[in-house]
């Protein structure tokens, strides 16, 4: 900018400067909070921001929090009396997208609570900056068992609504077990943390309870033709392939797993990456009869959510994760209802800690995704709602979603 | 000069061959250790050569986009993948409507050509379009610009697919006809790898003999040659390069229609972004401005990529060995290349040009 | 008189009316409808959506060289009815048939938004509009010169800080407090008042200073300077830089810090990349092989998880430089195998060298050393002297240090006697060979050097990070960085610089656009290529090579 612009530019900003200073006026409420206070004037609005993945190929993901967010805002416009304004930032699936994203957001001290992130990486890289800033962050799909380990990448103001992988991971295991009978198992990831975390715990627990693993192996995001890993797969013939990734690659190993000789005998069972109401339609015929380990998400308050959906989204959720994100945003309005302090002209003052202490304090809380409770380290998800499921002929010919088999 | 050079890379070149002989010894023990380990049936790699021939003969499809423009313009074209993936994608959707009319059920030899042609229109379009926008007026800048404008397009229409068609993923419908398996040598393989393989190579033939009999390929053989002694003896230059893209905009936009047939599902808007980049390594590993070449390219790296992991790296006692099926494609890009610095079928010619 | 081309009018009125109907259909302007610019009344939606249809008005009118104003205004007009027909046919074709199961963007809101909420009798309405604005666009155009000119300037201005107003506001509430934001700011808008009074001044301040310009042609005495002015000013240009350089985080608060750390680990990379395709002319496509190479090393040195070299975990430090070591000679080996080969034939092989890399790095294989698809976490942030490098704002230092030192090493090898070779070998290999050099150590060099500052830049990224994982190294980073080298101006290091800033920066700014932002970088980088070949600032041999005949690139050109 060159001199000139400098002149006319800067009185207008030493303008603004006077009149802020003259327009201040007393406030009634005190912030006491030990890592300060956020504070609402009359008419503004509450502000909360999202850090999803909402680029490239994981955008199905970040498309559906998105969603579900604006479902529950959709739901509870106002939140005492006033309005919530949602932001959001792309964090994409990678670390350096979340600690981007996590500096942005975290530079926006009107920030109460933050949704995000959708994928651990991101959130490992994003965690430290927000939890400096004071703020609180639920995530709906990280799942990496690190992010609740004091000992790991956990940090204040970190919760999520998303499964610990130790949970689905066990729960999986313990049904091809004991339900299927299954005593040797094949397990497939796809280079992403999550997928190799789960699998690994699937198969650490399958051989504690006396199971066989015959073969852990790996595809890349991206890739089309699973014919070689499951030709090496059924090399072993083992009893169930548990392969806990996502769409469109997941569409690939069921539909090819039709093609391949020595697999007619294996089961085939996906995780909630693949609870999705296009992986029926996506996968072909060879779908049918296929278990998927995930979220149990009740059946009327879901249709009545997925009416909501259809009517300010438009369409269906693209992927698993919506009753989650979901969740996540009722809990945190609930939060910020039960610690905000009230002026008597209509400001909100909302303490930082004190809202971090209520959203840890959640208990039984009623949500999509069954009955949450929060643990000290924002695990909310306690395992309890999660259930085996079974594609059939009718989620083939569109009926989503399928019917829960099993629950532990 | 030649024994000046000889002495001077002598080391190096000893150092290569070396390098050779490792990886070649290294292939042959894994080779060697799988085969005698017998962990699979014959009819499991009959499998995986038949999977590996009909993905490859996808790839020289596309593969034959970036030979032809290549020849002709020197250029990469980059966002061919994505010319390949605006056809699969928009035609996913007719697909689906001909399958919930029963049309497909019905008569599909003719709703698989409507597919077909609809796709390469759509592809075609697009490649036009782009030449005409990102390539046409830097047609004299150094190379590396439409390079870069080539990675933008990519960038530009990966987007405006999602924005049109949204990021759900989709696939084509089942055809009943293709289902089932023929015998090939005591092999069951799927028909419609069948078909796919064939219908590629016949588009392929094809696609040769008009570059090398009709006169509208020899004008481009001229342009190919001599941008200026074409113009002197009466070529339509801007013509001869706009029916290349639509040339290599069709094969792609059929090479997504072979794609859904073959391997139905996964159809969304980065399914182009590494095909491309596989086709184009298939190119050059055929010799790029090459079309016998990118054929043979694009069915050795499918091949490559199919049989590599479970054959070479399992011997070898690797873990998770499809995980490397990309290394592994590479990896013998660069063993090939050290061989023949100019592909396979390469003219040395096409070294100077390079 | 002559008569009008309508040809010319209703292609350009064409045009228009398909760039309004793009937006649509890609789902921006129903997006960004959202996104107010100046108060209520001009929001992001709108510009996507008419700004294509003033544009024809304007072009239109302009192609008209000696139309007179009426003339021009009835030209403007009909472009702009003309622009508004592929739009209303949309609106119709889908008033019969639903298009939003194809074609998701094509939804109620949108429809609502084209129809101006008033069902399809909105369309005439719709029409109108756009009829107006293409008669302002004609009519804009017949305004004199200066007039012109300074218009355009100020409302692009206006249109620029409403829309960076996220940036705007941070800059003002880190200098000024939060308070100052709500005076010309409502949400992330500008207020009108200040929108009309910015445009005001501004268009005033542009006007004067053309006609001034006008009036007061350059003195060609006051031009030339003597040697002794020209190395004070470069004097006072050195040290107003370095005070700029110095502040910039202070005054930019941690987002910016971040962004400007981005940018500078881009400039680590570009400059790099510069040695090797811009020096020695080696097209490569698989760059971000030795950022991972230096990432990984960094990672695995200073966590206990990694590997523990003997006695420990070594600290940043003591890492820095064998993380940039081992990329050298990382860089050694993968030139080797392919020093015989050339232009693209090269350029997929690096590709696939940086794809081998990072498949390595994700693989089971190798994960009892390289972390495989869980990465390396809690990489320890660096500190020395009782300053821990944990802020955005302080890792800004690192890497602007990293990144002066790069370019100082590059000015310095550009005018050595390597950077001759390089420069000969880019020109022709064959003849460079005969002139005498060596081009098995010459390659190699450029290898290695190249290596060696993408090693830096990855182990700073791998600190500021605090983990690393494979996906962070896909070959977007090495498209990126070539990207930048080309539309900054190949050879250049100011170019880098420039580079850098308008491919990395500007997409950081311009987060709000999410997904759309990849779109809009492609856009960029066709428009940027177009209107400037050469790039921004290019080197003085790759601006005389362009604007001979016929350019050339030699090493990398036919």
């Amino acid at each position: 900018m060159s001199k000139r612009l400098l002149i006319p530019f800067s009185l207008l900003i030493i303008a603004s400067m006077v009149l802020a200073a003259c327009a201040g006026g007393a406030t009634t409420l005190e912030c006491t909070d030990a890592i300060g206070c956020v504070e609402v004037a009359p008419g503004e609005a509450i502000h909360l921001a999202y850090m999803l993945t909402v680029s490239g190929a994981t955008a199905t993901l970040g498309d559906d929090s998105v969603g579900a967010i604006r479902v529950a805002l959709n739901d509870r416009p106002e939140v005492l009396g006033h309005s919530i304004e949602l932001t959001g930032e792309d964090s994409g699936c990678s670390a350096e997208g979340g600690q981007t994203a996590g500096t942005k957001v975290a530079a926006d001290t009107s920030v109460v609570a933050i949704v995000g992130t959708n994928c651990s990486g991101a959130a490992f890289a994003a965690l430290p900056t927000i939890s400096e800033a004071g703020m609180l962050m639920c995530s709906p799909s990280n799942t990496n068992p690190g992010l609740t380990d004091p000992e790991g990448g956990w940090l204040p103001g970190y919760y999520r609504t998303a499964h610990n992988d130790k949970f689905q991971g066990r729960i999986a295991a313990e049904f091809a077990y004991n339900e299927l009978g299954a005593r040797s198992a094949a397990t497939i990831h796809d280079g992403s943390p999550y997928a190799q975390a789960l699998q690994q715990v699937f198969a650490d627990t399958f051989a504690e309870l006396g199971g066989t693993i015959t073969f852990q192996g790996a595809v890349n995001v991206g890739d089309t033709d699973m014919r070689g890993i499951l030709t090496t797969v059924a090399a072993d013939g083992p009893d169930i392939l548990y392969f806990p990734i996502f769409e469109p690659e997941g569409n690939f190993i069921v539909a090819q797993a039709a093609e391949i000789a020595g697999m007619e005998n294996t089961i085939l069972m996906g995780a909630d990456g693949l609870l999705a109401d296009t992986f029926p339609e996506n996968s072909g015929e060879n779908v049918v009869g296929v278990y998927l380990s995930g979220p149990y998400v009740s059946g009327e308050t879901y249709d009545a959510f997925l009416a909501k959906w259809a009517e300010v989204v438009g369409g269906v959720p693209p992927s698993g994760f919506h009753a989650f994100a979901y969740d996540c945003t009722n809990m945190i309005l609930d939060a910020i209802e039960s610690v905000a302090q009230q002026g008597s002209d209509g400001t909100l003052l909302i303490g930082r800690q004190a809202l971090r202490d209520a959203m840890t304090a959640t208990a039984n809380f009623d949500g999509l995704t069954g009955l949450l409770t929060c643990n000290e380290y924002g695990d909310c998800a306690t395992g309890e709602a999660l259930a085996v499921f079974q594609i059939t002929e009718a989620e083939l010919g569109g009926g989503w979603p399928p019917a829960a088999i099993w629950t532990p | 000069m030649f024994r000046r050079t000889l002495s001077r890379l002598s080391w190096v070149d000893l150092f290569l061959r070396a390098f050779q002989l490792v990886a070649a010894v290294v292939i042959i023990i894994g080779l060697v250790n799988t085969f005698t380990t017998a962990r699979y049936t014959s009819g499991q790699w009959a499998t995986l050569v038949f999977s590996g021939l009909a993905q490859g003969s996808i790839y020289a499809l596309i593969a034959l986009g970036y030979t032809l423009v290549y020849g002709i313009l020197l250029m990469i074209n980059f966002a061919h993948g994505e010319v390949y993936m605006a056809g699969a994608f928009s035609t996913v959707f007719l697909a689906i409507h001909f399958a919930r009319t029963g049309f497909l059920a019905r008569s599909p030899l003719i709703a698989i050509v409507i597919l077909i042609l609809f796709s390469a229109a759509i592809s075609t379009t697009i490649a036009v379009l782009l030449e005409r926008i990102a390539y046409r007026p830097l047609r004299n800048a150094p190379r590396l610009i439409p390079l870069i404008t080539a990675i933008g397009a990519s960038f530009a229409l990966q987007y405006t697919f999602r924005g049109l068609y949204g990021t759900q993923f989709r696939a084509y419908p089942d055809i009943a006809v293709l289902k089932g398996t023929w015998n090939i040598l005591g092999f069951d393989v799927p028909l419609v790898q069948l078909v796919v393989f064939l219908a590629a190579l016949g588009l392929m033939v094809v696609l040769y003999w008009y570059v090398e009999r009709t006169r509208a390929g020899k004008a481009m053989r001229a342009v190919s040659e001599d941008k200026a002694v074409a113009r002197l003896m009466g070529i339509d230059i801007d013509k001869v390069i706009v029916s290349t893209f639509a040339l290599g905009g069709a094969l792609a936009g059929a090479a997504g229609v072979f794609n859904g047939l073959y391997r139905p599902q996964g159809v969304f808007f980065l399914m182009g972004f590494f095909p491309g980049i596989k086709a184009f390594t298939a190119a050059v590993l055929g010799g790029i401005g090459n079309i016998p070449g990118a054929m043979m390219g694009g069915l050795l790296l499918g091949l490559i990529e199919s049989l590599g992991p479970n054959s070479v790296l399992e011997g070898l006692g690797i873990p998770a060995t499809n995980q490397l099926k990309d290394a592994i494609a590479f990896i013998m890009l660069v063993l090939i290349l050290i061989f023949r610095p100019q592909g396979i079928f390469g003219e040395r010619l096409a070294e100077k040009k390079a | 008189m002559k008569t009008i081309q309508w040809r010319t009018t209703l292609r350009y009125g064409l045009l228009g009316g398909v760039a309004a109907l793009y937006f649509s259909a890609i789902g921006m302007v129903e997006l960004f409808a959202g996104r107010n610019l100046v108060g209520t009344t001009i929001n992001m939606g709108h510009i996507l959506l008419y700004g294509g249809v003033v544009a024809a008005g304007f072009l239109a009118a302009r192609s008209e060289a000696h139309a007179r104003l009426p003339q021009r205004l009835v030209i403007g007009l009909v472009a702009g009815l003309v622009a508004a027909v592929p739009t209303i046919a949309l609106v119709l074709l889908d008033s019969v048939w639903d298009m939003e199961a194809i074609f998701v963007s094509m939804n109620n809101p949108l429809i609502r938004l084209l129809t101006l909420g008033r069902g399809l009798p909105g369309l005439g309405m719709f029409l109108a509009v756009c009829g107006a604005l293409g008669l302002a666009g004609g009519g804009y155009n017949s305004m004199p010169g200066e007039h012109k000119a300074a218009g355009a300037r100020a409302l692009a201005l206006v249109l620029i800080v409403a829309i960076f107003s996220d940036l705007v506001t941070q800059v003002m509430s880190n200098l000024f407090g939060r308070g100052s934001l709500s005076l010309f700011f409502a949400g992330k808008a500008l207020k009108p008042a200040v929108a009309i009074v910015l445009f005001v001044l501004m268009g005033a301040v542009f006007y004067f200073r053309a006609v001034r310009k006008a009036r007061t042609p350059l003195d060609p005495e006051k031009v030339k300077v003597d040697k002794r002015t020209r190395l004070q000013r470069q004097v006072v240009q050195f040290v107003v830089v370095g005070i700029i350089l110095l502040v910039a985080p202070q005054v930019l608060g941690s987002f910016l810090s971040q962004v400007l750390f981005e940018v500078g680990r881009f400039v680590l990379l570009g400059l790099g990349l510069n040695i090797v395709v811009g020096y020695a002319g080696l097209l490569d496509l698989g760059y971000v092989a030795f950022f991972a190479v230096g990432a990984y090393t960094m990672g695995l040195l200073t966590t206990a998880t990694g590997l523990n070299m003997g006695g420990g975990v070594m600290n940043f430090w003591l890492a820095l430089p064998v993380a940039v070591l081992i990329s050298v000679l990382f860089g050694i080996l993968l030139g080797f195998p392919v020093l015989s080969l050339r232009g693209d034939y090269l350029a997929i092989v690096t590709l696939g060298f940086g794809e081998i890399v990072r498949i390595l790095a994700l693989s089971d294989w190798l994960k009892p050393i390289m972390g495989g698809a869980q990465g390396v976490l809690f990489i320890p942030t660096p500190h020395i002297f009782g300053v821990t490098f944990d802020t955005p704002q302080k890792m800004y230092y690192l890497v602007v240090l990293g990144a002066l030192l790069a370019a100082f090493v590059s000015i310095r090898l550009r005018d050595s006697r390597l950077g001759r070779q390089w420069m000969a070998m880019r020109e022709d290999e064959d003849v460079a060979e005969a002139m005498g050099i060596n081009l098995v150590q010459t390659k190699l060099l450029a290898f290695a050097i190249g290596a060696g500052f993408s090693g830096l830049g990855g182990a700073i990224f791998a600190a500021r990070l605090g983990n690393v994982f494979p996906h962070s190294f896909n070959l977007l980073i090495s498209l990126n960085a070539l990207s930048l080298i080309i539309v900054g101006g190949m050879g250049s290091i100011p170019g880098v610089i420039v580079g850098a800033v308008a491919l990395v920066g500007l997409p950081e700014l311009l987060r709000e656009f999410q997904e759309y932002r990849l779109l809009i970088y492609g856009i960029l980088l066709i428009v940027m290529m177009l209107n400037r070949p050469e790039g921004f600032l290019p080197a003085e041999v790759f601006k005389r090579e362009l604007h001979a005949e016929e350019g050339e690139l030699a090493g990398t050109g036919d």
